[in-house]
């Protein structure tokens, strides 16, 4: 029988498992990039940047990250979500829905009405799951150059 | 952006069916409720069902039936049975002299397609689906009366 799932926020013995998820979906070596996230989204304690973990019993099988960013290009406070990973092992079973909406209601807590987030044109499925959250194309475009 | 008939045609017919997947309605009951042709229609769902995106019932009361799969059709997978969705410049004579211009132009559209198929490609049917239901819901509260 599937264990229920805990949404709770990362601690730093997430560190591996957290990196091993995002392994699942990159095959890149970024250590020191987590690190980083650790120390200023889990260490920093602060109510506008939140890192959830979602756990199975007590294995990891998801995370999301976001915070409160302000004034980006007159932007007025908003919430960014920048990562969403699940396992592929337990997708489809409603795990990032969870956490997307414990990630809206820490960042309204915050203090913003609006949330926003970044996906690779490729990254159909993440898109998709956006979409059915209720996210639609925004004020603000991407764009881009390659520097020579 | 605009799509051609068939496939606006397809997408409210799906949309329609897959929202009572058990329902089935004819191609008559689709084109009075949104008030389209009942003959363009007629061929379009012959597509679909060649497609196996809906399902034709035979017998008295027969109709189409959804027979696709919500979380996984998306709306972009519906309009490609019906059209590529790629900007024409409609120029096919231009000259050499022109090329910059023209390529530039292209650059421009093919910019302005990738997004509008990210966007469709991205929206499930069930996307598509919840929101209309939400808009249902939130008319029925505007039309409710207060107190």
């Amino acid at each position: 029988m599937n264990q229920q799932i805990i949404i709770e926020d990362a601690v730093q013995d997430d560190l591996e498992a957290v990196i091993a998820l995002d392994r699942a979906g990159l095959k890149e070596d970024k250590i020191g990039y987590w690190r980083g996230v650790f120390q200023r989204y889990v260490e920093s304690g602060r109510a506008d940047r939140v890192f959830l973990v979602a756990k199975q019993g007590k294995t990891p099988v998801g995370f999301i990250i976001g915070e409160v960013r302000a004034w980006e290009f007159g932007s007025p406070p908003c919430g960014w979500v920048f990562a969403l990973t699940v396992s592929p092992s337990v997708r489809e079973g409603g795990i990032g829905k969870k956490m997307f909406d414990e990630i809206c209601q820490r960042l309204k807590a915050a203090g913003v009405s609006t949330v926003r987030t970044m996906v690779d044109i490729d990254s159909k499925l993440t898109l998709s799951f956006f979409r059915g959250m209720g996210l639609r194309t925004g004020r603000y475009i991407e764009l881009e150059k390659q520097i020579d | 952006m605009k799509l051609n008939k068939a496939s606006l045609f397809a997408l409210i017919s799906v949309l329609e069916l897959a929202s009572e997947p058990e329902r089935q309605l004819s191609t008559a009951d689709i084109a009075d409720k949104y008030g389209i042709s009942s003959h363009h229609l007629a061929k379009v769902m012959r597509n679909l069902v060649h497609e196996g995106v809906v399902q034709a019932m035979r017998g008295v009361g027969g109709g189409y039936r959804f027979a696709g799969n919500v979380n996984r059709t998306t709306l972009l997978d519906i309009i490609r049975l019906f059209e590529s969705l790629e900007s024409d410049l409609d120029l096919p004579h231009w000259s050499k002299a022109a090329d910059p211009v023209v390529e530039e132009l292209h650059a421009i559209t093919n910019e302005i397609d990738t997004v509008t198929r990210a966007i469709l490609d991205t929206i499930t049917l069930a996307t598509a689906l919840k929101n209309t239901r939400l808009r249902a819901e939130l008319a029925a509260q505007k039309e409710a009366p207060k107190g």
